[in-house]
């Protein structure tokens, strides 16, 4: 049945893994945009925090790449493709838990960073557009200054030396191949033992635990913010801050919270994103997905499982302008059907923003955006 | 104790403004001395020395000549000077754009994409349209001939150069209308956040103008592949006049397109401040709904206020790419245009006002001379200029707190004076 088998041939499962790459950065800062703006704060610095927040994660996985801790985990996979080679996973753990440290102080240091703008919205009362904007000029500048005067180049990555030993490929660091399962392994040089299945190519082979672990994630914190008195607070603060003060709640502390959650959120964004679409590299800037997670935000009205699909939406399109060409789904046979569609690229990169915008347009009166969210906090006001 | 003409000239409201920009300008200036200082010592082969030196060329850039026996020199660098004035041509017009639209109480964060409309319209005109004085004609692709013909405008029928230059000005200048429109009629009908629209409709544009010129025969195939780029307008002929200046400040990018700039901007003052259109604007500016039970039309204020900081935004491009100096590289859909978003410092630096935006603008064109200087005599990198305007455009984010301070501070001694 040539349904059957175009769901399963190797471009959809390439279809599948891309849009998951694509998906879960957008899903997340499009969360971090949720809490800051749940909890009455505008936050337009989401670009600017991503930004930041892949530079500082890829300097420090770059400083603890050089001290050489993890030189035998990753002697080990490099080799794992040969035939002879034994899988050992508490290696490949190993490394995944120094990722996944590397991600709890990327998201600690864009909290932080974030804090500039909680200070100026909050306490200083500034108005929050500019804030955003502000940091979303410096991150950019600030992260190009450095990595000029560091390396002298444009880019800075993860380390591709290794002992004097180039590495081909950083993401060998962070990413599943299907031969650490047993699957595609080197005979010869140009024979391979046979591939993983569908479902395997699909979720595993070239994917990254981290994008599993930040869905997680995202499920987690999604529940914090509806399930919780924490959340149910941080909500309050956004639609009526002065209720919320009258019942004891100190909006200016959630207001706090909810701007370092997103901070860190964010940083996590963009560190997954340097990690698993730019390659492990950084060179300032995020090609717009920052905003992108605003249109994701606006889009999925403020609600977590909109958000969820829409950015696989938003994720699936970016995917089909940067492939559209090379997509062959009915096996080798040669033809790409896509491109056939004579569609250019640029229109599936324009159409999130036209989709945004329509849905702005279309349903701006029943818009559930949070009501206090921009208006900076006076405990004298009504 | 009668106040003398000092303590009345310090309690102005103008005067306080002014203070205030300059003290973020201050702060921001000693932010970047800060980041100059700290990665100058902490990087191997970088000393005090050249801390010293950078701080020098970022406060001074503009009249850096050069080195000799490794020292660095200053003086009256006419090069430098024409270049400032170039650069400035743009930031003043999105200056005033963004200045405009804040007046009415909007908050144009849509300059580039504006730009960017403005830069495809003018291009397309000044290049499309024949004007036989071009390049020679062996050096032009026969892509670039077959065009004006397809188009039936070649051969006999070439237009005067003066009259390119108008039409694709005007071209500028009305794409960029239309497109700042677009976030003006969202908010005018149905009270869409015009932040986010601007956004939008930025990326919208940047992809719009990619996929207009993506396969174009526009891009220069003549040049020694340098096809990620258009042609300059002066490959048909078509370039400003440089009215003088070149004269000033000779093998410089200068052109006499700053006159129109200023121009614009006095226009606009006067537009804002001496008719009644524009005291509708400011009106809509202070409180909407005020305006609206006076009788003002809120709605076509708001709509044409961001229309005309969109065509503001279009005539910069308009001017700076008419100028004929610079090749526009047209693969922009990952990335705005940094003198749009440079166009926000700008105006808040000047307070909104549109002559003030003149000297802002001169400011940040300044600063990123200062910062190319830097790039090219020491090891520090231009990028320390964006710093700097951004730690302005965060402390010109509560200028008020400034103002307060400045107010408290002088109404305490007040206190002290009159015990």
């Amino acid at each position: 049945m040539k349904i059957l088998e175009i769901l399963q041939s190797d471009a959809m499962a390439f279809l599948i893994r891309q849009t998951l790459i694509y998906a879960v950065p957008l899903m997340i800062v499009a969360l971090a945009g949720v809490f800051s703006e749940r909890s009455g704060v505008i936050n337009l610095a989401l670009e600017g925090i991503m930004i930041f927040g892949a530079f500082a994660g890829v300097m420090i996985v770059r400083f603890l790449q050089s001290t050489g801790w993890f030189q035998e985990a990753y002697e080990l996979l490099n080799k794992v493709p040969d035939m002879k080679a034994e899988m050992d996973f508490s290696k490949f753990w190993q490394i995944q838990g120094f990722g996944l440290m590397c991600m709890a102080i990327t998201a600690i240091i864009s909290a932080m960073f974030s804090m500039l703008l909680a200070f100026a919205a909050i306490h200083l009362r500034a108005d929050q557009t500019i804030s955003g904007t502000a940091l979303n000029l410096l991150a950019p500048a600030l992260v190009l200054f450095l990595v000029r005067i560091i390396i002298g180049g444009e880019r800075i990555g993860m380390l591709d030396k290794y002992n004097g030993v180039a590495i081909n490929d950083p993401s060998i660091w962070f990413g599943l191949k299907e031969s650490y399962f047993g699957y595609g392994l080197k005979i010869t040089r140009t024979q391979r033992t046979p591939g993983m299945p569908f479902f395997g190519q699909a979720f595993v082979n070239q994917a990254f635990p981290m994008t599993y672990i930040c869905i997680l994630l995202f499920i987690v914190l999604a529940i914090l913010l509806y399930k919780t008195r924490f959340g149910l607070r941080l909500r309050a603060c956004g639609e009526n801050p002065q209720a919320a003060d009258s019942l004891g709640i100190n909006v200016y502390k959630m207001r706090y919270s909810g701007v370092a959650i997103s901070g860190a959120l964010a940083g996590i964004g963009g560190f997954l994103y340097a990690t698993t679409v730019a390659g492990c590299m950084v060179d300032g800037s995020v090609a717009g997905f920052g905003f992108l997670a605003l249109a994701v935000m606006i889009f999925g009205n403020w609600k977590p499982l909109n958000i969820a699909l829409s950015s696989l939406l938003f994720g699936f399109l970016k995917c089909i302008s940067a492939s559209y060409n090379s997509l062959d789904f009915l096996n080798k046979d040669g033809v790409y059907e896509l491109a056939q569609l004579g569609i250019s690229s640029h229109v599936y990169n324009l159409l999130p923003y036209v989709i945004t915008l329509l849905v702005l347009a279309l349903t701006s009166k029943s818009s559930r955006a949070p009501k206090a969210e921009g208006i900076p906090y006076d405990k004298g006001k009504r | 104790m009668k106040e003398n003409y000092f303590q009345k000239f310090w309690a102005k409201n103008g005067t306080k403004t002014v203070l205030a920009s300059l003290i973020s300008i201050l702060i921001g200036m000693i932010a970047g001395a800060i980041v100059i200082t700290i990665s100058g010592l902490t990087t191997k082969g970088m000393g005090e020395n050249s801390v010293w030196e950078g701080i020098r060329l970022m406060i001074a850039g503009l009249f850096s000549t050069g080195r000799t026996d490794g020292a660095l020199t200053f003086g009256f660098n006419p090069q430098l000077m024409g270049n400032m004035l170039f650069r400035a041509m743009p930031l003043i017009m999105t200056g005033l754009s963004v200045a405009l639209a804040y007046k009415t109480g909007l908050f144009n964060i849509g300059a580039p994409g504006q730009y960017l409309m403005g830069t495809a319209t003018t291009l397309y005109i000044a290049l499309s349209l024949p004007t036989g004085t071009g390049a020679p004609l062996q050096q032009m692709s026969g892509e670039y001939m077959g065009h004006a013909e397809a188009l039936g405008i070649v051969g006999a029928a070439t237009y005067p150069v003066w009259l390119v230059w108008v039409l694709a000005f005007l071209g500028g200048v009305l794409a960029g209308a239309l497109w700042g429109a677009i976030p003006g009629l969202l908010k005018a009908l149905l009270n869409i956040n015009e932040v986010l629209a601007c956004i939008m409709t930025n990326w919208i544009a940047a992809n719009l103008v990619t996929w207009f010129f993506d396969g174009s025969i526009l891009r220069n195939s003549v040049e020694s592949t340098k096809t990620s780029v258009i042609y300059k307008t002066t490959f048909n002929g078509v370039e400003t006049p440089k009215m003088g200046l070149d004269k000033i400040f000779p093998n410089s990018q200068v052109s006499g397109g700053i006159l129109i700039a200023i121009l614009f901007a006095v226009v606009v003052y006067i537009i804002l401040n001496k008719t009644t259109f524009g005291y509708e604007l400011k009106a809509c500016g202070s409180n909407r709904f005020a305006a609206r039970y006076a009788g003002i039309r809120d709605k076509r204020s708001i709509v044409v206020s961001m229309a005309i900081a969109g065509a503001l935004a279009g005539a910069g491009a308009a001017l700076y790419w008419l100028a004929g100096n610079a090749e526009f590289h047209w693969e922009t859909y990952q990335s705005l245009p940094a003198v749009g978003f440079n166009g926000i410092p700008v105006a808040l630096l000047a307070a909104n006002n549109p002559v003030g935006v003149i000297f802002s603008g001169l400011f940040m064109s300044m600063l990123e001379i200062c910062g190319q200087r830097l790039k090219e005599l020491t090891a520090f990198n231009e990028y320390i200029t964006d710093v700097i305007i951004a730690v302005i455009v965060y402390l010109a984010a509560f200028t008020t707190l400034i103002r307060m301070l400045l107010t408290k501070r002088k109404k305490g001694k007040k206190e002290e004076l009159k015990q």
